[in-house]
C-alpha cells in the first residue's frame, strides 16, 4: 500500500530537483554560448578588414587606411620590455620565498602582500606608473613607463605560477644534491628550476598574454592614440593594440567598430597562439621529468 | 670529491671555498631584493596616491569630496563630490553581481556536482578562455552588441548605458566566482555527502542543504573577490557606460565610475600639479581602498572556513 501523500511529496521532490538539475546545466551552457557568441560576432564583424595593408599601415581616422602597425610593434616592445623586467624579478622572489626565506614574519608579510597585490586594479598601476615613473622620474610618457608600470601589473601573477612551480619539486631532489655537497644556490640552479621549468614557463606565458591584452594602465601611463612613426628607442612615444582597440570602439562610426574588430581578431590570434605555446610547453617538458 | 666525478656536468670543486661562499651570498641579496620589490611595490601605491591625495585635499576639504553631490573637476563651477563616481562603480559592481552570481553559482554547482568528467574537461578550458580574453575586447562586445539589444528591448537607454556594463562586467567576473566556488565545494569532504545519502536525502537535498552550506564560506568569498574586480574594472565599463558623473540607480542611464574617470581625465594631457591631475590621485585613493576592503573581508570570510575545517 502507498501513502498518498508520501507519493505525492515524492513526486514534488523530483520535479524539483529536476528543476534546479535543470537550471545548473543551463547555466553552465549559458557560459559556453556566451563565449561562442563573443567570438563568432567578433570575427563576423572584422574579418573582412583583415588584410596585409591593415597590419603594415599606420593609423589613421578613416576605416578604409586604418593599419596597426605601430600598435603591433608597440605592443611588441612593451611585452619584450616587461617581460626582461618582469622575469628575473618574478622568479628571484619567488625562489626566495620559497627556497631561502625562513617561515619567519617578513616571508608572512611578503606573502600577504604579495596576494593582496594581485588583487590590486590594474588602473591604480596605471596611477602608480603616471605618479612615480612618467612624473617623478621623467621618464615622460615613454614605452620604458609603460613596461615598468605593465612588469608591476604582471610580477604577482609570475611570482605565484613560480613559486607553485617550485612548490612540485619534490623535496627528495634537493636533499640529494645537499648530500652530494652541493650549496643551496647550486642545487637551486642545477636541480629545482630545470625541474620547476614547465610550470614557470607556464606561468610566465600566462602572464605575459595579461600584459599583451592589458590597456587600462598604460592608457593612464600615456600611451596615445595616433602614434604616426615605429618606436626605436626607449624614451619614445607608444601605442599598443588594446589602446588602438579602445580608441576606435569608442568612436561612434560603425565602420570604425569593424576595424576595431579586426585588430581584436589579431589580438585573439596572438594569445591563442601564446596559450598554446604555454600547453605545448607544458607538455613537451613536462613528460622529460619523472619521480 | 670523488663524488663530483659521477655528476659530469656540475663542477662542484672549481671555485675556491671562500668565492663559494661570498657568491652565495651575493645570490642571497639578490634575490631577497626581487622579494622586496613586491613590498615596495605597495609602499609605493601607498605614498604615490597619498602624496598627491594629500595635496588634493589641501585644496578641496574632505568633507566636500564626501558629501558634494556632483563631480565636475573639467567644467565651471567645480564641482568635487566623490559621490556620483562612488554611486556609478556600486551600481555596476552591484549589477555584474546580480548577473555573475546566480550563474556562476548554478555553474559551478554543475561543474561540481553533476556534471561528468568529459563535460568538466570541456568547460574548465571554456571558462579559462572566458577569463582570459582581455577587458577592452569585452568593452567592445558590450557597445556594439550589448547595446542595440538593450535598446531594443528598453528603447528609453542611451547607447552607453550602466546596463551594458552591469552585463559585460557580470560576464567578465563569472569564471572567477565559478573557479573559486567550485574549488569551495569539491573540499567537501565525499563523507558529508555519503551521509546525507544514507539518510535518505536526494541529490538536490545533498547539494542545497549540505554541500552549499558547508562551501558556504569559499562561496562568499568568491562573490566578495567578483565584486572587488567589478569595482576595479577599467576598460570594459569606460567604453560600455558612458561618461557622466551621474549619482542615479536607473541603470538605463548613462554613468560613469571612478575607474573609468580615472581613464578619461588621465588620457588626456592634464598637466601635472594642477588640481584636475590630482583628482585622479584622489579618486585612485578612494578605487584602492574600496577594493582593498573588499579583498581582506574575502581573505577574512576565507580564513573562517580553514579554522572549520582543521
Amino acid at each position: 500500500m502507498i501513502d498518498p501523500i508520501a507519493e505525492k511529496r515524492r513526486k514534488r521532490r523530483k520535479v524539483v530537483g529536476f528543476g534546479f538539475t535543470v537550471l545548473c546545466v543551463g547555466a553552465t551552457l549559458l557560459c559556453a554560448l556566451m563565449l561562442v557568441v563573443l567570438v563568432v560576432s567578433i570575427v563576423r564583424e572584422g574579418y573582412a578588414w583583415l588584410s596585409w595593408d591593415f597590419l603594415n599601415n599606420f593609423p589613421s581616422r578613416h576605416a578604409e587606411d586604418v593599419g596597426i602597425k605601430t600598435a603591433l610593434l608597440g605592443s611588441l616592445w612593451l611585452t619584450g620590455l616587461t617581460a626582461l623586467i618582469s622575469l628575473p624579478v618574478g622568479v628571484g622572489a619567488a625562489i626566495y620565498l620559497e627556497e631561502y626565506a625562513s617561515d619567519n614574519r617578513w616571508k608572512k608579510l611578503v606573502q600577504v602582500n604579495i596576494a593582496n597585490l594581485a588583487g590590486v586594479p590594474s588602473i591604480v598601476y596605471g596611477i602608480l606608473g603616471l605618479g612615480l615613473f612618467v612624473q617623478w622620474m621623467a621618464m615622460g610618457r615613454s614605452i620604458i613607463a609603460g613596461a615598468l608600470t605593465l612588469s608591476l601589473v604582471v610580477l604577482p601573477i609570475i611570482i605565484l605560477a613560480t613559486q607553485e612551480a617550485l612548490r612540485g619539486v619534490p623535496d627528495s631532489i634537493r636533499h640529494g644534491s645537499y648530500a652530494l655537497g652541493a650549496t643551496r644556490w647550486q642545487t637551486v640552479r642545477l636541480q629545482v628550476l630545470p625541474a620547476a621549468i614547465p610550470g614557470i614557463m607556464t606561468g610566465i606565458i600566462l602572464a605575459m598574454s595579461r600584459a599583451i591584452g592589458e590597456a587600462a594602465p598604460i592608457v593612464a601611463v600615456g600611451g596615445a592614440a595616433y602614434v604616426g612613426f615605429v618606436p626605436e628607442g626607449l624614451k619614445d612615444q607608444f601605442t599598443a593594440l588594446p589602446i588602438q582597440i579602445y580608441m576606435l570602439a569608442s568612436e561612434p562610426k560603425a565602420e570604425l567598430h569593424e576595424v576595431a574588430a579586426a585588430a581584436i581578431i589579431v589580438l585573439l590570434i596572438v594569445l591563442v597562439c601564446m596559450n598554446a605555446l604555454a600547453v605545448f610547453l607544458r607538455y613537451r617538458f613536462g613528460k622529460r621529468i619523472k619521480w | 670529491m670523488a663524488t663530483t666525478d659521477l655528476i659530469p656536468e656540475v663542477n662542484l670543486t672549481v671555485p675556491s671555498k671562500g668565492m663559494r661562499r661570498f657568491g652565495e651570498r651575493v645570490v642571497h641579496v639578490a634575490l631577497f631584493l626581487c622579494a622586496s620589490i613586491s613590498i615596495l611595490t605597495t609602499i609605493g601605491i601607498v605614498v604615490v596616491l597619498l602624496l598627491e591625495a594629500i595635496q588634493f585635499f589641501l585644496d578641496v576639504s574632505v568633507i566636500e569630496f564626501l558629501t558634494d553631490s556632483k563631480w565636475t573637476p573639467l567644467m565651471d563651477p567645480q564641482h568635487f563630490g566623490i559621490a556620483p563616481l562612488f554611486c556609478g562603480t556600486l551600481l555596476v559592481a552591484f549589477g555584474s553581481a546580480v548577473v555573475a552570481i546566480p550563474v556562476g553559482l548554478g555553474t559551478a554547482i554543475c561543474l561540481s556536482e553533476y556534471a561528468k568528467p568529459w563535460f568538466r574537461e570541456i568547460m574548465k578550458p571554456v571558462l579559462e578562455v572566458l577569463a582570459g580574453i582581455p577587458s577592452v575586447v569585452y568593452g567592445y562586445f558590450a557597445i556594439v552588441f550589448i547595446s542595440p539589444w538593450v535598446r531594443t528591448i528598453f528603447p528609453s537607454a542611451g547607447v552607453f548605458n550602466a546596463l551594458n556594463a552591469c552585463i559585460v562586467v557580470g560576464v567578465m567576473t563569472m569564471p572567477m566566482v565559478i573557479s573559486l566556488s567550485e574549488d569551495a565545494l569539491r573540499a567537501v569532504p565525499r563523507s558529508l555527502r555519503e551521509g546525507a545519502y544514507a539518510l535518505g536525502a536526494t541529490k538536490y537535498d545533498v547539494t542545497t542543504q549540505v554541500v552549499v552550506p558547508a562551501a558556504m564560506s569559499g562561496i562568499v568569498a568568491s562573490f566578495l573577490l567578483a565584486i572587488s574586480r567589478a569595482i576595479g574594472e577599467t576598460m570594459a565599463v569606460t567604453l560600455a557606460a558612458g561618461g557622466t558623473p551621474n549619482a542615479t540607480i536607473n541603470p538605463l542611464e548613462s554613468i560613469q565610475t571612478m575607474t573609468a574617470y580615472i581613464v578619461a581625465v588621465s588620457k588626456g594631457d592634464t598637466p601635472a600639479g594642477t588640481l584636475e591631475y590630482r583628482t585622479i590621485f584622489a579618486v585612485g585613493l578612494t578605487l584602492f581602498i574600496s577594493t582593498m576592503l573588499m579583498n581582506l573581508l574575502a581573505q577574512w570570510v576565507l580564513s573562517r572556513v580553514r579554522e572549520k575545517y582543521e
